[in-house]
């Protein structure tokens, strides 16, 4: 390709990305998409007529663990990030596996509650705060889930050397997922877990 | 002479072509044409509703199939012809307008528009199967749950709309990026041309928007089929929530229909007046001020519903509010012709009819938007001529005048001037013979949806006419289809600008090679090409030699059947969803381990 | 070629390792104060606007350092400031109209 078509088609009005642009206009929506979620739940979380309500399931100090590891998860997907920005792709996948098996206990987490709570009898079809507090931390759960086999993904296309152009840009545009994946957590532990009393 | 740089197995023809391709234009047609064939099915429906309302007491449909079809007639004339015919002149039209190659993802477009027709198929797999859905095309809750709406007939319409949902989200991404990023050096904001504005607009409702359904659709299919109680109100749940969720997103969906086509209105107006737009940056605000109030009116639907007094008054305020810049749109259509040299083409005779028509029902959504008064019109027949003025009379003759408009530009030659003037006009008859009388109606207390209505009420004599109207405006559809048809064979070849335009589209061949532009085009002012012609008097040179294109893929036709799979597994058999999606992920690891170019 | 040399000096611009930790240990603070002041019943009237201001912290400092929103590109910073925007304003709507009109339902058997 020639110098002049190469600049022409490299240019963009904003100078920025088209994927890391797009990557921000999921992210956009989807505070739609759980908005939705959330706000169902809020409306419904103390009208159910029978079954278990917030107060005799949920367990504060367990979910601030898993809260807590989703966090540093976001901590160890930076420090990835940093180091394929410097061309380190050894150190890069020691962050990625690490921000992997973050999600992965975030998950072990979630399964280990929800099993709880349908022993303690409640399920996703007991009442209709088990409805819309299942799905809106279902939804949550399959977004961590997409994002452990993204990570690991990455990991092993970084393994075999498939991970050569634009190597930076992809991981920071899978990164923007994985916070936002986070930053739901942070809303959902306060608005679902904190606000049980109130 | 510029080469495009295709891969060697690039194939230029056959249906391999189609299923492969990445390029916009071709995704754009394939978006048109099978929006066309939707209409001939949306309006195959309205035409046996109106046979079954010719007379009193008529036995032509069934009850449950009355239900059905105007059920299937609404979800197809908004979801599978509007919208798909709106996706494909952004597709084809927006990179053309901003002087750029193609979209920001041309394998993520491919995506959208496999996902849409798979959804549009899955929907009308009902007929096979003989479930049809009965609830509306706004499927109140709780009629949609199992136990009142049971058998598949209603998980046809969720997973439909859940896919046709799908694919305009995905759409979304892929224009707003494009419209932001991929401009033309030179061409700032207020220069786009005003089709772009208002495809950048539309895009944002859909990308906000459409979520909101998505959470409650996936809500009704829960509480169908895995027992959830978010719509049992003996549980605790809801059945208002769904009406807020559904016109949360309801309320932007009916802006992100007719925006595009004023956008299109936007562009003929000032080509066959030979003048600028009046008031460009009025109508850009415009159409911002229409796009961010369209989230703040929704409840406008649920007047009767109970809200209490403070909520209904502030949703009729913020609703009469919107019909301002709704006002200064129309006036600057107007005049924008008012001093020019007016050219009265097919196109433009559409553009004319859609300001008149369009009034006409914002005239009567002004009136709905006063509680007492919709009150009285809620569920009549007043409703449905205002809508149907305003999409049929409104945003389906904006699209009419986008494909006689841009025709010569996708396809090289012209349309028949003559056979497009008998169409306008029976069109307008049609129409008008079909929707206004429907406003006595509804004045007169006949209310929506009913499959028949007794004798003696003072409905015959106008449900009879409006039945005539309908005929006329299906022969004058058809009339448009033969225009097409004869056009694409043996119509006028096409210049590259045979209305003397003044858009950058016009000024690459018709139709437009593979690249688009030799060269990317320096913007130095608003209508660029216009002033390029008779500013600068200069034309863009030649370009490199060499272009290189994305090449074409298949798959992202393997991640939208994995995607229809997941989706008829919920109707079906959850087998089928398993295998759909793993058929995704496959499909997701060879799109992203496929080399995009070279 | 511009686009390709702004998008490398952004980059560049990314802060380092030692901030992203000064942050990570702000929000296990912040996540530690939301669990001890739930379980502070001298401050249960006013838990609620003492958690949105804790938990919006978090939720700024990760997007402002960890989704680099500080040191990006404004566009970004725009895209997800309309998204929250249209967000909130939609469903504290709602979540009002819900409060304040519709009756807590009965049991139906």
């Amino acid at each position: 390709m020639s110098d002049a078509s190469h600049a022409e088609h490299h240019y963009t009005s904003l100078g920025i990305d088209n994927r890391k642009l797009g990557m921000w206009l999921l992210i956009a929506s989807e505070c739609l998409l759980f908005g939705t979620l959330i706000t169902t739940f809020m409306i419904f979380r103390h009208h159910s007529v029978s079954g278990p309500s917030p107060a005799d399931v949920l367990d504060i100090p367990i979910t601030s663990i898993s809260t807590f590891d989703l966090l540093m998860s976001s901590f160890s997907i930076v420090l990835a990030l940093y180091a394929i920005e410097q061309g380190n792709h050894k150190l890069f996948r020691r962050w990625i596996l690490v921000t992997a098996i973050g999600g992965l206990i975030f998950l072990g987490f979630q399964t280990y509650e929800f099993t709880n709570f349908v022993h303690e009898g409640l399920g996703l079809s007991t009442n209709v705060f088990g409805s819309s507090f299942f799905m809106l931390t279902g939804t949550h759960g399959l977004h961590v889930a997409v994002g452990v086999i993204w990570l690991l993904s990455l990991y092993f296309a970084s393994l075999r050397g498939k991970l050569r152009e634009d190597a930076a840009l992809k991981v920071d545009t899978m990164a923007l997922y994985w916070h936002f994946v986070d930053v739901i957590w942070i809303v959902i532990f306060t608005v679902v877990y904190l606000f049980v009393y109130v | 002479m510029t080469e495009a740089a295709l891969h060697p197995s690039y194939p230029k023809s056959g249906l391999w072509s189609w299923l492969t391709t990445v390029d916009h234009k071709r995704i754009g047609i394939l978006y048109g044409v099978t929006a066309l064939i939707l209409l001939c099915i949306g309006g195959t429906e309205a035409m046996l509703i109106r046979t079954q309302l010719i007379v009193p007491n008529n036995t032509f449909l069934s009850a449950d199939t009355f239900n059905a079809m105007f059920t299937m007639h609404g979800v197809t004339m908004i979801f599978m012809f509007v919208m798909p015919m709106n996706a494909a002149f952004f597709n084809y039209m927006v990179p053309l307008q901003i002087g750029a190659r193609d979209v920001a993802f041309p394998r993520l477009n491919a995506l959208s528009y496999w996902v849409f027709l798979f959804g549009a198929l899955l929907f009308h797999t009902s007929f096979l199967v003989g479930h049809l859905p009965e609830v509306g095309w706004f499927g109140y809750a709780n009629l949609t749950t199992e136990k009142y709406s049971p058998g598949m007939g209603t998980d046809f319409w969720v997973i439909g709309l859940q896919l046709l949902g799908l694919a305009s989200l995905i759409a979304s991404i892929n224009f707003i990026t494009t419209i932001v990023n991929m401009r033309a050096p030179g061409m700032t904001a207020m220069r786009m041309p005003l089709y772009t504005w208002t495809a950048l607009i539309t895009n944002i409702l859909l990308l906000l928007a459409l979520p909101v359904i998505t959470v409650a659709l996936a809500q009704v299919l829960f509480d169908r089929h895995f027992g959830t109680k978010i719509y049992e109100p003996g549980e605790g749940g809801s059945v208002i929530l769904w009406q807020h969720l559904f016109w949360v997103f309801g309320h932007p969906e009916v802006y992100i229909l007719i925006l595009p086509p004023m956008g299109i209105v936007s562009e003929i107006l000032p080509t066959f007046s030979r003048k600028p737009l009046f008031g460009y940056s009025a109508m850009v605000y415009a159409t911002a001020g229409i796009g961010f109030l369209a989230f703040t009116v929704w409840a406008h639907h649920m007047f009767t519903v109970g809200m209490g007094p403070w909520a209904t008054a502030i949703f009729s305020a913020s609703t009469m509010l919107i019909a301002i810049p709704t006002g200064v749109k129309i006036f600057n259509w107007i005049f924008t012709m008012v001093g020019g040299q007016v050219r009265l083409t097919t196109a433009c005779l559409f553009s004319i009819g859609f300001i008149a028509m369009f009034t006409i029902g914002g005239l009567s959504g002004v009136m709905h938007a006063s509680p007492p008064i919709d009150t009285q019109q809620q569920d009549s027949y007043f409703v449905v001529a205002h809508f149907h003025y305003v999409l049929v009379a409104g945003a389906a003759q904006g699209l009419l005048a986008g494909i006689y408009y841009w025709f010569p530009k996708f396809t090289g030659r012209m349309m028949s001037e003559k056979l497009g003037k008998i169409h306008f006009w029976l069109n307008i008859i049609g129409v008008n013979l079909t929707f206004f009388p429907m406003h006595f109606l509804g004045a007169d207390g006949m209310p929506r949806r009913i499959y028949t209505y007794p004798s003696g009420m003072g409905f015959d004599f106008w449900n009879f006419w409006i039945t005539m109207g309908a005929y006329i405006t299906a022969v004058s559809g058809l009339i448009f289809l033969i225009n097409v048809w004869t056009s694409l064979r043996n119509g006028e070849k096409a210049s590259a600008d045979p209305w003397d335009a003044r858009t950058l589209e016009w000024a690459i061949s018709s139709p437009p090679p593979e690249y688009n532009f030799a060269k990317l085009p320096t913007v130095t002012a608003r209508d660029d090409f216009w002033h390029r012609k008779y500013e600068l008097k200069n034309f863009q040179p030649e370009g490199p030699a060499h272009v290189e294109l994305p090449n074409p893929t298949a798959w992202p036709l393997v991640v939208g059947i994995g995607l229809a799979l997941l989706g008829y597994g919920f109707i079906f058999g959850y087998a089928l969803s398993f295998i759909g999606v793993a058929i995704t992920i496959i499909g997701a690891y060879g799109w992203s381990f496929a080399k995009f170019e070279g | 070629m511009s686009a390709e040399h702004n998008a490398h000096a952004l980059e560049h611009e990314h802060p380092g390792p030692l901030t992203y930790a000064k942050v990570a240990a702000v929000l296990t603070i912040l996540t530690a104060m939301e669990v001890w002041v739930f379980y502070l019943p001298a401050v249960r009237s006013m838990l609620v606007p003492i958690l949105i201001v804790l938990s919006g912290t978090k939720f700024t400092l990760v997007v402002m350092f960890y989704m680099h929103l500080k040191y990006d590109h404004g566009a970004f910073s725009r895209v997800l400031i309309g998204g929250v925007f249209i967000a909130f304003g939609i469903f504290l709507w709602i979540l009002a109209l819900f409060t304040y009109s519709l009756p807590i339902p009965l049991s139906i058997s």
